[in-house]
């Protein structure tokens, strides 16, 4: 029961900061709001008994990418957001596809059924430690991702200084 | 600990694809005449057609399944990066923001489409797709001077983010539902417990973010916008590979891991085709921007290559690749056409082509003929090969309804052609030749019309 209730206030209160992130008119408060914004989903990593994930989320998204956002903010010396008329004007639409979403969620997520369970079970990551059995996955089963991932992540690189710098 | 070392033989296509793009990237120090890069991007393109048809079998752990399917899919790419290098030279030249980064993004681009159409792993399929969307993504934005390029990077980064959310949602349903990743695995764990509401839930976010790539409604939006303000090299490739990749990986899912829930998916799909030929065909009535025209007519063949899929049948199936693979001959054909032109962004700018600039007008007019599906040309085989197949498979009523549009759609394409045969020239014509775009628009418009007479060189 008690990490039904963890759980509950996690759920909810990732779902408040997501809002209070894109509606903040001060993009500094939406970074802040962020921040608090990650380290619940860092919690919610430790109820999977995923210790090695919750570090890492706090490490580089609250650490690392945070520190970026601001610097961003600070360089372009945004204190308001701009104010620019919408590009939509049919928010009744979006609203309306919204609700209709969030109903097919709802429906269906009723019956959700657990798959089988892996091999990965808590016993056995307790035994083997949560950053070894991560490792030893990555470099074995899932080495071909891992190797696209390294190409994606040099396009980004690459992409950016293509788009960024001086000619 | 043991790692054994994965098999490479029927990934050595990708393999060569991707380190070619990684030499590309360094080569490009080295040159300063760009069009080496260019001739490097052809040779590659060769060495993995050479490749291919040895590349057969699984590997990496079953993550990774080179078949007829993908194979054809890759033969696709490689006309579309042969083709696309060689539209592409003159084109940066011609605007003096000459970039070599834009032949190994090309290249990159091609290997995340060519992971997509071999994976047999979510996973990869998802790494494949966001391989090609980040490249194309950059390459939309190259000309960096220009507002209309910026706003399509833009634009396409920040739609194709959001649909890649939703590929991750309904991957990640699937997977706590079935434990696995394996498409195949999916499938077999549906045969047995049978489908779910959930099941379905995932099923429509996977379509959806697959309708996105393909530009099919509700989900064409980027399309116009993004097709405008890219380089139209860039356009021209984008209209044509990662549409096919989006084809590609939408056959595998829903043929294989969904094939249990056919009768969901086909009713899902029905009403995306009749709504992409729809607003396809009716919006491009009223464009006069060539570019915008062609990308509306670009969401109405998504919406006619749907129909295969839709057909549930091989037959259906090798229809629509057949589709892909003259859709990627005409398309960037016509695009040939709109980069030769030195002053061709209004359809009016064609007014009088006939009379200054004969050849050109010709060529323009077979690949017009063959988008609208006029016999004998290349166009004509694809439709009636997916409209055989539909008909077949009992969807007459469907056929109708495209018939319907395709007819529709021949105001927006021989209005080009009357411009150029039937109205006198405002101003002169002025046209930039090269060595490599004469060469490009021969390739095509020989495919186009040789197809249109022997079908049989590409429909198996």
């Amino acid at each position: 029961m008690t990490p039904k209730i963890f759980f509950i206030y996690f759920a909810i209160s990732m779902t408040f900061m997501s809002v209070m992130v894109i509606t903040r008119r001060n993009p500094v408060h939406s970074v802040l709001w962020m921040i608090g914004l990650f380290f619940h989903i860092a919690a919610v990593y430790l109820f999977l008994n995923a210790e090695f994930l919750a570090a890492v989320q706090i490490i580089l998204y609250a650490g690392a990418i945070m520190v970026l956002f601001l610097f961003v903010i600070m360089m372009l010396n945004l204190k308001e957001e701009v104010v620019a008329p919408r590009f939509i004007g049919e928010w009744p639409i979006g609203v309306a596809l919204g609700i209709a979403i969030i109903t097919m969620i709802i429906y269906s997520v009723f019956t959700i059924q657990p798959g089988p369970v892996g091999e990965h079970t808590i016993e056995a990551i307790q035994k083997t430690t949560h950053a070894k059995a991560i490792g030893s996955l990555l470099y074995t089963k899932y080495i071909f991702p891992f190797e696209i991932a390294s190409l994606v992540l040099l396009v980004a690189v690459v992409g950016a200084i293509v788009l960024a710098k001086k000619r | 600990m043991n790692i054994p070392f994965p098999d490479l033989t029927p990934a050595m296509p990708e393999v060569i694809m991707t380190s070619a793009a990684v030499l590309l990237l360094m080569l490009d120090l080295c040159f300063k005449n760009k069009a080496l890069l260019a001739l490097a991007g052809v040779i590659t393109a060769g060495a993995v057609l050479y490749f291919l048809p040895v590349s057969m079998g699984e590997t990496f752990g079953g993550m990774f399944i080179s078949d007829r399917y993908s194979l054809y899919f890759k033969f696709i790419f490689m006309v579309n990066l042969i083709l696309t290098i060689l539209i592409s030279i003159k084109y940066f030249q011609k605007q003096d923001e000459e970039t070599g980064e834009h032949f190994s993004l090309l290249l990159f681009a091609t290997s995340g489409m060519m992971i997509m159409a071999s994976a047999k792993d979510l996973i990869v399929l998802y790494l494949g797709l966001e391989l090609m969307a980040l490249s194309t993504y950059v390459m939309a934005g190259l000309r960096r001077q220009n507002i209309k390029s910026n706003e399509a990077a833009l634009k396409y980064f920040l739609l194709g983010a959001f649909s890649s959310a939703l590929l991750l949602y309904g991957i990640s349903l699937l997977y706590g539902m079935t434990t696995t990743t394996d498409i195949y695995a999916i499938a077999d764990h549906i045969n047995e417990i049978g489908s779910t509401h959930a099941f379905t839930a995932a099923m429509v976010l996977i379509i959806s973010a697959f309708a996105f790539k393909i530009a099919a409604v509700p989900f064409h939006m980027w399309a116009p916008d993004v097709y405008e303000g890219a380089p139209s090299p860039v356009t021209a490739f984008m209209s044509v590979g990662p549409k096919a990749a989006g084809f590609a990986v939408m056959g595998r899912v829903l043929f294989v891991a969904f094939s249990e829930v056919q009768a969901d998916w086909t009713a899902i799909l029905i009403g995306i085709s009749i709504a992409t030929m729809a607003a396809g065909n009716i919006l491009a009535l009223v464009q006069t921007n060539i570019k915008r025209m062609l990308a509306y007519s670009s969401v109405a063949h998504a919406g006619y290559a749907l129909i295969g899929i839709i057909a549930g049948t091989d037959e259906g199936l090798n229809a629509m690749m057949a589709y892909m693979m003259i859709y990627a001959f005409m398309n960037i054909g016509a695009f040939a056409i709109v980069i030769l032109m030195n002053k061709g962004k209004e359809i009016s700018d064609y007014e009088g082509l006939s009379k200054e600039r004969p050849v050109a007008a010709l060529l323009m007019l077979i690949f017009m003929f063959s988008l609208t599906g006029i016999p004998p040309t290349a166009g004509f085989i694809g439709k009636f090969n997916i409209f055989l197949a539909a008909v077949e498979a009992g969807y007459a009523w469907l056929v109708i309804i495209a018939v319907i549009f395709s007819a529709m759609s021949a105001y927006y394409y021989l209005r080009v052609v009357r411009n150029m045969y039937m109205r006198e020239a405002k101003a002169p014509v002025i046209i930039t030749r090269s060595l490599t775009l004469d060469f490009a628009l021969l390739i095509t418009a020989v495919m186009v019309v040789l197809i249109g007479i022997l079908p049989s060189i590409i429909v198996r």
